[in-house]
């Protein structure tokens, strides 16, 4: 028998306060589930390999938006990670006492930035820049290939993987700082005791030693540019249909965020929206997936030793 | 002089404003140990860390005067501080190992930087130097376990093999034992008597009994003067000052 002791009343409310984090995520997923029921018994598989979002045939398939999610946060990995290392690094390793504090301080400003007003200035400012200086460049003189064929507008698929890449470095960054500057001081000393350079120490040892750190910095990152909407909605030139199906960077696209975002409100028949909650559950499938994978390979691949961060 | 492999020249350090070494003026001999010995707080860490231009890393640190290898100033602008901790390496006060690396890894690292690739050559290197540090009969057959596997006083074996594999003329320790138990310390000092054969040592220490055990030379410093330098013997048994006879008597320290 458990007695009623203010102890036993704390840690029964502690316990049902954790276990909500649990109970949303399941919540979540059984109004996904249910509520997309209806277009999975339709199309089937045929919701994740079709092309189509035409709510006059009633056909719906999430296979362009797919991709260009994944297009889009896999551009914002390759610019915006090795920007975040390098702000961390500086941060850590280089900056003078008096810098270090409110520089940091202004790298996690970045991220509270609200995603609109990144968007307005994707919209405004960093198309033109995109478009003038990158854009149209590579088109005119590597246009053969297919990723830089088309004409470039701006609003497209590399825009809002541009924004995304800035939208991602606070948080990797931060993180990665903290990583950093967990990596003890006698690593560095002996490192620099057998004759290894600034830049030898810091990426044969620092960045060894935090590797499995700053490789989860690099999966939040991730899941911050999967699951960003409002700035991609609005630089992502919002194509839909088969036209969404990602052939170059310089293309309007779409990706799963976006389209639920554009959409969701307008949709016609029951069959529409639940096709909408179908992407959802889609998009929270990706993230859970990258998510457990990366902690696969964190434990696994990376074989974390002893000593090693996190 | 005949034979002294450093010297230091009115040698002054400060960290920020504070002043941590004042005007010291030690030799150290070729092929001899010389020991640091002194009550916490009085350089002795800072001065050995000036022998291999460690001491400029931490953010604060200024120095003046002269430290002299083979009768070259190490502090002039031609010499490059990557070279010279090449020539002169160093053991610290807590094993450092590196952890990501295996045993091999981590005696073939510093050789590994200078471009030498995985081959015959580096596994001979390797082996002479876990020898030379007395570890090779019981990492053999584990040179491919993180180097962080082995006892603490096996990793301090172990980062004297990794510098030694750099073949230096000088080897620092700074506090080598402090970390370790009497049994592992004494290997540590049985390696110390051996390696002045073949490299020049400096060894900073606060055990006293340590110093007599191992060095032919002894400095004794305090608030970051030098009081006394001279043969271990001489300081040992008949200091000239009174503050170096207290010290070696226990008195305070």
């Amino acid at each position: 028998m458990i007695k009623l002791t203010g102890d036993n009343i704390f840690k029964a409310i502690i316990a049902i306060i954790a276990a909500s984090a649990a109970i949303i995520l399941l919540l979540n997923t059984y109004v996904l589930v249910t509520g997309s029921a209806n277009i999975f018994a339709t199309s089937g598989f045929e919701f994740i390999s079709g092309k189509n979002w035409d709510p006059g045939i009633s056909s719906f398939g999430v296979l362009p938006y797919i991709l260009g999610t994944l297009l889009t946060s896999g551009i914002a990995l390759l610019v915006g990670v090795p920007l975040s290392l390098g702000i961390a690094i500086f941060i850590v390793e280089m900056a003078p006492k008096t810098v270090r504090v409110p520089f940091s301080y202004l790298v996690e400003m970045l991220a509270a930035v609200p995603s609109v007003i990144y968007g307005l200035w994707g919209l405004f400012v960093l198309r033109f820049w995109v478009l003038n200086y990158i854009e149209k460049p590579l088109n005119t003189y590597l246009g053969w290939i297919p990723i830089f064929s088309g004409t470039p507008t701006g609003l497209d698929i590399l825009t809002a993987g541009l924004i995304l890449a800035i939208m991602i470095i606070p948080t990797v960054a931060s993180v990665s700082r903290e990583v950093i500057s967990a990596v003890p001081n006698s690593i560095r000393e002996g490192a620099y005791g057998i004759g290894a350079t600034k830049w030898e120490v810091i990426r044969h040892w620092v960045i060894n030693y935090g590797r499995s750190g700053i490789f989860g910095a690099i999966i939040l990152g991730l899941g911050r540019a999967i699951g960003e909407t409002m700035a991609v909605t609005m630089v992502i030139g919002n194509a839909t249909g088969p036209k969404a199906m990602p052939t170059s960077l310089f293309q309007p696209g779409q990706t799963l965020p976006s389209l639920i975002a554009n959409g969701f409100f307008d949709s016609d028949t029951p069959l529409q929206s639940s096709a909408y909650i179908g992407a959802g559950l889609v998009l929270l499938l990706i993230s859970l997936l990258i998510n457990v994978a990366a902690h696969v390979m964190v434990t696994r691949v990376l074989k974390v030793k002893g000593g090693a961060v996190e | 002089m005949d034979n002294i492999k450093m010297q230091s020249v009115n040698l002054n350090a400060w960290f920020g404003t504070k002043q941590a070494l004042k005007d010291i003026n030690i030799s150290i001999k070729t092929n001899a140990v010389t020991a640091i010995i002194g009550p916490s707080g009085c350089g002795k860490s800072t001065f050995i860390r000036t022998l291999n231009r460690m001491h400029e890393l931490a953010p604060t640190a200024k120095m003046s005067g002269q430290i002299l290898l083979d009768d070259q100033n190490i502090y002039d602008s031609t010499v490059d501080p990557v070279m010279l901790r090449r020539r002169v390496g160093m053991v610290f006060q807590k094993p450092n190992p590196f952890p990501t690396m295996s045993i091999y890894d981590n005696v073939a690292a510093g050789l590994k930087l200078t471009g030498v690739r995985k081959d015959k050559n580096l596994d001979e290197v390797v082996k002479r130097s876990l020898q030379q540090a007395t570890l090779w009969d019981e990492v053999k057959d584990d040179l491919k376990k993180p180097g962080t596997s082995i006892s603490g006083g096996q990793q301090q074996r172990l980062c004297i093999a990794r510098a030694i594999a750099l073949e230096p003329e000088v080897i620092l320790m700074d506090e080598p034992t402090s970390a370790l138990d009497p049994i592992a310390s004494a290997k540590i000092e049985q390696l110390v008597v051996e390696l002045k054969k073949n490299y020049t040592v400096a060894i900073v220490t606060h055990n006293m009994q340590q110093a007599s055990r191992v060095s032919d030379y002894t400095a004794f410093m305090y608030l970051g003067s030098l009081i006394e330098f001279g043969a271990t013997k001489d300081i040992f048994e008949s200091p000239k000052n009174q503050l170096t006879e207290r010290y070696i008597t226990g008195e305070f320290g």
